[in-house]
């Protein structure tokens, strides 16, 4: 069996050859995700350092406001810097079924088990 | 501008005579690599949540522990992990750039970001370096307390401290009462009234007088407490000290968890970012030496980008769980 990972064919792998004007147009979402996920970052430092966390309800509200953030930025990184957007619809849904699936796991102890840890510490102080 | 079916050379075509996911072997293994690798971190980071939910002691917050700059006095909440973010963001930029490069079959753009990915791989991990380095020594260590005080803070408020609870001294007298700890013959503690000094003779003889020790350092409503206040809960103190933190000691907290989660996470993505730079070394390597441009094709930079990009991804999410919340 030859090597697959010799592409023959152009149009086998994604995307696997383009031109200078796709290039340019490819370029110009790059940079664009580039500025969107520094400035979520530099939204969520400043959220982090101006919120206190003694205020339970605006901190519940921040945490969710984190999260979903967090979420927007995976997204562009998967979807576009790792290019699973132009994969094929199969391919999509094989990698991000598991991740999905997790990630709704993760998000479900850091906050309910973390709001009954409260709950528990404000009932027993 | 997904494959195309009829396209495929049939050796590939699975048994159906279909190639269901049209892309190459590697790239789908890398992608499966992936999933595996990001329940591996999931699994942490849910041990984390499990860990911080069900701990009996103060857990330490983000903002509070993490607040120093090189070099700088004073604090900067969160600033120095940002930074640690946007190298890694950058990082992936270039590497995308390079993989964009490479699907125009342009050596010379593949090896200018490629390299670019590199150094900036190199500039993470020597910030995580410092960032080790200060979370190890700590800014001046604390002591528990051998019994219950209650102390006013210099702001009026009163608070009352439990048995064990850490009081914090700051870099000058905390260096001194480290050598008074470590049972120095060369440190001598003198208390008179309400002025508390320790003086190191030998060499570089000086004396640290105690000004004022803080409370609440890593939790909410941090203040500073002095004078005879200060003095008060010097004299409460136990003969446990915390310097800094290791795998057996911790000042963050009463709990050691803290500690170890912060080694064991940031540790084990720093060394997913090692063995990146190490891969993105050998690549560029190849690069240079015309390997991918004798293939006619550049996809194991798009395949190294895949495990790049998977590093920032992760320390997206390492930077909510563990810095933020």
């Amino acid at each position: 069996m030859e090597r697959d990972d010799l592409i023959v064919n152009d149009g086998y792998a994604m995307a696997a050859h383009h031109s200078e004007e796709a290039g340019v147009a490819i370029r110009k979402k790059i940079w664009f995700v580039t500025v969107l996920l520094t400035l979520i970052t530099a939204v969520e430092v400043a959220m982090g350092v101006y919120f206190k966390r003694s205020e339970a309800f605006t901190w519940t509200a921040i945490k969710w406001t984190f999260i979903v953030l967090t979420l927007v930025k995976a997204a562009y990184i998967v979807l576009v810097f790792m290019h699973l957007g132009d994969e094929r619809s199969n391919m999509k849904k094989a990698i991000m079924a598991p991740y999905i699936l997790f990630i709704g796991y993760l998000i479900f102890i850091a906050i309910t088990e973390g709001f009954g840890h409260l709950e528990s510490f404000t009932t027993f102080h | 501008m997904a494959g195309n079916t009829e396209t495929i050379p049939t050796e590939v075509l699975w048994g159906g005579g279909q190639s269901p996911f049209s892309v190459t072997y590697g790239k789908m293994m890398m992608w499966f690599f992936l999933v595996s690798d990001a329940l591996t971190f999931g699994g942490l980071l849910t041990a984390y949540g499990f860990s911080r939910a069900t701990s009996e002691d103060a857990w330490p917050i983000g903002e509070q522990v993490f607040r120093a700059l090189p070099g700088l006095e004073g604090q900067y909440p969160l600033i120095y992990v940002a930074l640690m973010t946007f190298i890694l963001i950058v990082s992936s930029v270039t590497m995308v750039l390079a993989v964009e490069a490479g699907h125009r079959n342009d050596k010379a753009g593949v090896l200018k970001w490629l390299g670019a990915t590199i150094v900036g791989g190199f500039f993470f991990l020597g910030s995580q370096a410092w960032e080790w380095s200060h979370f190890i020594h700590g800014s001046g260590g604390g002591f528990q307390l051998a019994k219950e005080v209650t102390v006013t803070a210099d702001n009026g408020e009163a608070f009352t401290l439990p048995k064990g609870e850490l009081v914090f001294m700051d870099h000058h007298f905390g260096d001194a009462a480290a050598a008074l700890a470590d049972g120095d013959p060369n440190a001598v503690l003198h208390a008179e009234g309400d002025h508390i000094s320790i003086t190191q003779f030998g060499d570089h003889a000086h004396t640290a007088e105690l000004h004022s020790l803080t409370i609440n350092k890593y939790v909410e409503n941090e203040q500073e407490v002095s004078g005879a206040e200060a003095v008060k809960l010097w004299n409460a103190r136990s003969d446990v000290y915390a310097f800094g933190a290791n795998l057996e000691d911790s000042e963050y907290a009463a709990q050691q968890t803290y500690a170890n989660f912060f080694f064991f996470i940031t540790g084990f993505h720093g060394f997913h970012v090692f063995s990146g730079v190490v891969i993105n070394i050998i690549i560029f390597l190849m690069a240079l030496n015309g390997v991918f441009e004798h293939r006619g094709h550049y996809e194991m930079v798009e395949k190294t980008g895949l495990y790049w990009h998977f590093v920032d991804l992760v320390w997206v999410f390492v930077f909510t769980f563990f810095y933020l919340i």
